[in-house]
């Protein structure tokens, strides 16, 4: 493959980076919502991951057979009911859940189709999120993504606690954690402190 | 070798007679025929056999030292084994994917050998009712038997062993084209490394077979159809032909494309003459279509390819498509559809999808944005190049397949 489309460490976004570094080598991964493929493409290359995709845009389609992807166009609100159970060692969902209808469904769906699910996510419980909130009156954007609130598609604000509470209600194991602020990592008052957090899930 | 000799002859012809092909074409190409079944009848799924059998085919670029670089095409309802380049220097039009064959295009023919035969039962050089029955000395006729998807892909799996090639790269097609690929990637996945089938189903629909039935009760309507018997004739079932004909084109098309393309304009008057004339733009445009076909296209050819059309399940036998796919997950798939094809439309693909995923097959899939409806395949030339030439190139690299060692940037030789 063309190695110009494959990321380098340096260029791939921090919270990718730090999903790449909780796979194992030769992991079978399903990426929900991929894009360009930077993530999948790099993984291919550096953990040598037998990778799938599902994108919704033709542009990110096209991009991610530019860099020599399985990809597949799809909707996740339509969840993954052709994929059988288990047939992934992680499905990764990043940077995405914020505009799913249903939550409930995909995170579940995740963890019947792969063994463990990793969900990467903005955090608007961010100090300066709230901040924005408290003294201007108006929505913050997503602390590590420009897009107005009135900017399609429409996404759904929620915090680091949001998440963990939504993952106890449902009955979904946290197993790993990591806090992103900008392009340092830190485990200090995460909700307040941190732009985005993954999360690794496995069912209970 | 003769090769290069060949080469430059052809090139030196093209300077003889003035016509200087595109850089990125094949430029002068030769149907060649194979011919099996002579000793041993070849099998049809009806029961019924032929004995021979001839095949027309081309073949572009050149195989590499391990045979593995090669990429069957695969023809629409009404194509044939011409596919790129031209027969001659007068040819008007060259092969009818030519846009994506040949040097630098998504079909590179300086990395590839590309083939393409025309299917058994149609009018472009392969055995059909038009073929002499050796029995009669005559043409067959509707004593031709029923053929169906299975039956040519049988008769290409015959060309590709004596052409000595033991799995191919690539199958590729559109619509009918896109049956076969997946006939190839069902029933011969040991042959075939991936498949690309384009604007097309796994099952031909209720709707399709109706389609297909106008076209069928038009040219039986023709007095001059004779039934099939009309090869020694002074008058053939023209005006039948046409008709249905004229009904594919609608089908080929979106309304948005005959909005865009025709409108309500009329054809050569200001005003509406009140009277049984051609008057709006698109019918003018469908009777030309029509009235065209007939002097290329073979009427009962129409009724025997359509008809294999119409019997294509893939799931007929296994119940179910995902079964149908079960052994074939080996193979890698690039599936496209377009938004705006009512024929095969999109969700046929996305079905077909959905099957080689529960099957657990490596599967690409894009509903391409095009208001060109079905006819979009050829159309939309751009973005098929460029999801088809990064599909190939990553079997390139994952299949780890050499280039040929005579790869210039040269046209391609007449002969492989």
């Amino acid at each position: 493959m063309n190695q110009e489309l494959i990321p380098t460490t340096e260029e791939l976004r921090p919270d990718l980076l730090a999903i790449a570094e909780m796979l194992p080598d030769q992991a079978r991964v399903l990426d929900l919502g991929c894009g360009d493929g930077a993530l999948l493409a790099y993984l291919k290359q550096s953990k040598q991951i037998i990778g799938r995709g599902i994108e919704i845009s033709e542009e990110g389609v096209l991009a991610c057979v530019r860099r020599g992807l399985s990809v597949r166009q799809g909707n996740l609100q339509e969840g993954l009911a052709d994929y059988p159970d288990k047939s992934f060692d992680v499905v990764i969902l990043s940077q995405t859940l914020r505009y799913l209808n249903d939550p409930q469904m995909i995170v579940g769906e995740m963890l019947r189709v792969g063994h463990f699910a990793i969900v990467s996510f903005s955090n608007w419980g961010y100090w300066r999120s709230r901040l924005t909130l408290l003294l201007s009156g108006r929505i913050p954007e997503a602390p590590d993504h420009d897009q107005p609130w009135d900017e399609p598609p429409r996404w759904q604000a929620f915090t680091v606690t949001d998440f963990i509470d939504f993952c106890h209600k449902n009955g979904f194991v946290i197993r790993n954690q990591v806090f992103i602020s900008g392009n340092r990592r830190g485990n200090f008052l995460n909700n307040l402190m941190s732009k985005s957090a993954i999360f690794e899930l496995e069912k209970a | 070798m003769a090769r290069p000799r060949l080469q430059k002859e052809a090139r030196e012809h093209h300077l003889e007679t003035d016509k200087m092909f595109a850089e990125n074409s094949v430029g002068l190409v030769q149907t060649k025929t194979f011919h099996f079944a002579e000793d041993e009848p070849f099998l049809l799924e009806s029961g019924e056999s032929l004995q021979p059998v001839t095949i027309a085919y081309e073949t572009y670029g050149q195989l590499n030292d391990e045979r593995s670089n090669a990429i069957l095409v695969l023809h629409a309802l009404s194509g044939g084994g011409h596919a790129a380049g031209y027969h001659d220097a007068q040819e008007q039009k060259p092969g009818w994917w030519d846009t994506c064959i040949g040097p630098g295009k998504a079909f590179d023919t300086n990395r590839f050998f590309v083939i393409c035969s025309n299917v058994l039962g149609s009018c472009y050089g392969s055995s059909g009712p038009m073929s002499i029955n050796p029995q009669t000395n005559e043409p067959y006729g509707l004593n031709f038997p029923l053929v169906t998807i299975g039956d040519m892909v049988r008769a290409q799996v015959k060309l590709i062993d004596h052409l000595e090639i033991d799995q191919l790269l690539c199958v590729a097609g559109g619509s009918m084209g896109g049956m076969q690929a997946l006939e190839w990637a069902a029933h011969y996945p040991d042959r075939v490394k991936a498949a690309i089938p384009l604007a097309t189903t796994a099952r031909h629909s209720p709707m399709l077979i109706a389609f297909s039935e106008v076209g069928r009760q038009a040219i039986y309507a023709d007095p001059a159809w004779n039934n099939g018997a009309y090869y020694d004739q002074d008058s053939k079932p023209d005006a039948g032909l046409a008709v249905a004909r004229m009904v594919g084109h609608i089908t080929y098309l979106s309304e948005e494309a005959m909005h865009q393309k025709f409108g309500r304009r009329l054809q050569n008057i200001e005003k509406y003459g009140y009277e049984f004339e051609t008057e709006f733009a698109i019918e003018s445009y469908l009777k030309y279509n029509g009235n065209n076909f007939t002097r290329r296209f073979d009427a009962n050819s129409y009724l025997y390819v359509t008809k294999a059309l119409d019997y294509f399940d893939l799931s007929s036998e296994t119940g179910s498509l995902a079964a149908a796919f079960a052994n074939s997950t080996e193979v890698k798939y690039l599936v496209v559809s377009f938004t705006s094809d009512w024929l095969y439309p999109s969700y046929h693909s996305k079905e077909l999808v959905s099957a080689l995923t529960a099957a657990g097959a490596d599967v690409t899939y894009l509903d391409i944005q095009s208001t060109w409806g079905h006819d979009a395949f050829l159309l939309e030339v751009d973005t098929m190049t460029n999801l088809m030439s990064s599909f190939l190139e990553r079997l390139v690299h994952e299949e780890a397949i050499n280039l040929p060692s005579h790869s210039s940037s040269e046209p391609a030789p007449v002969t492989p």
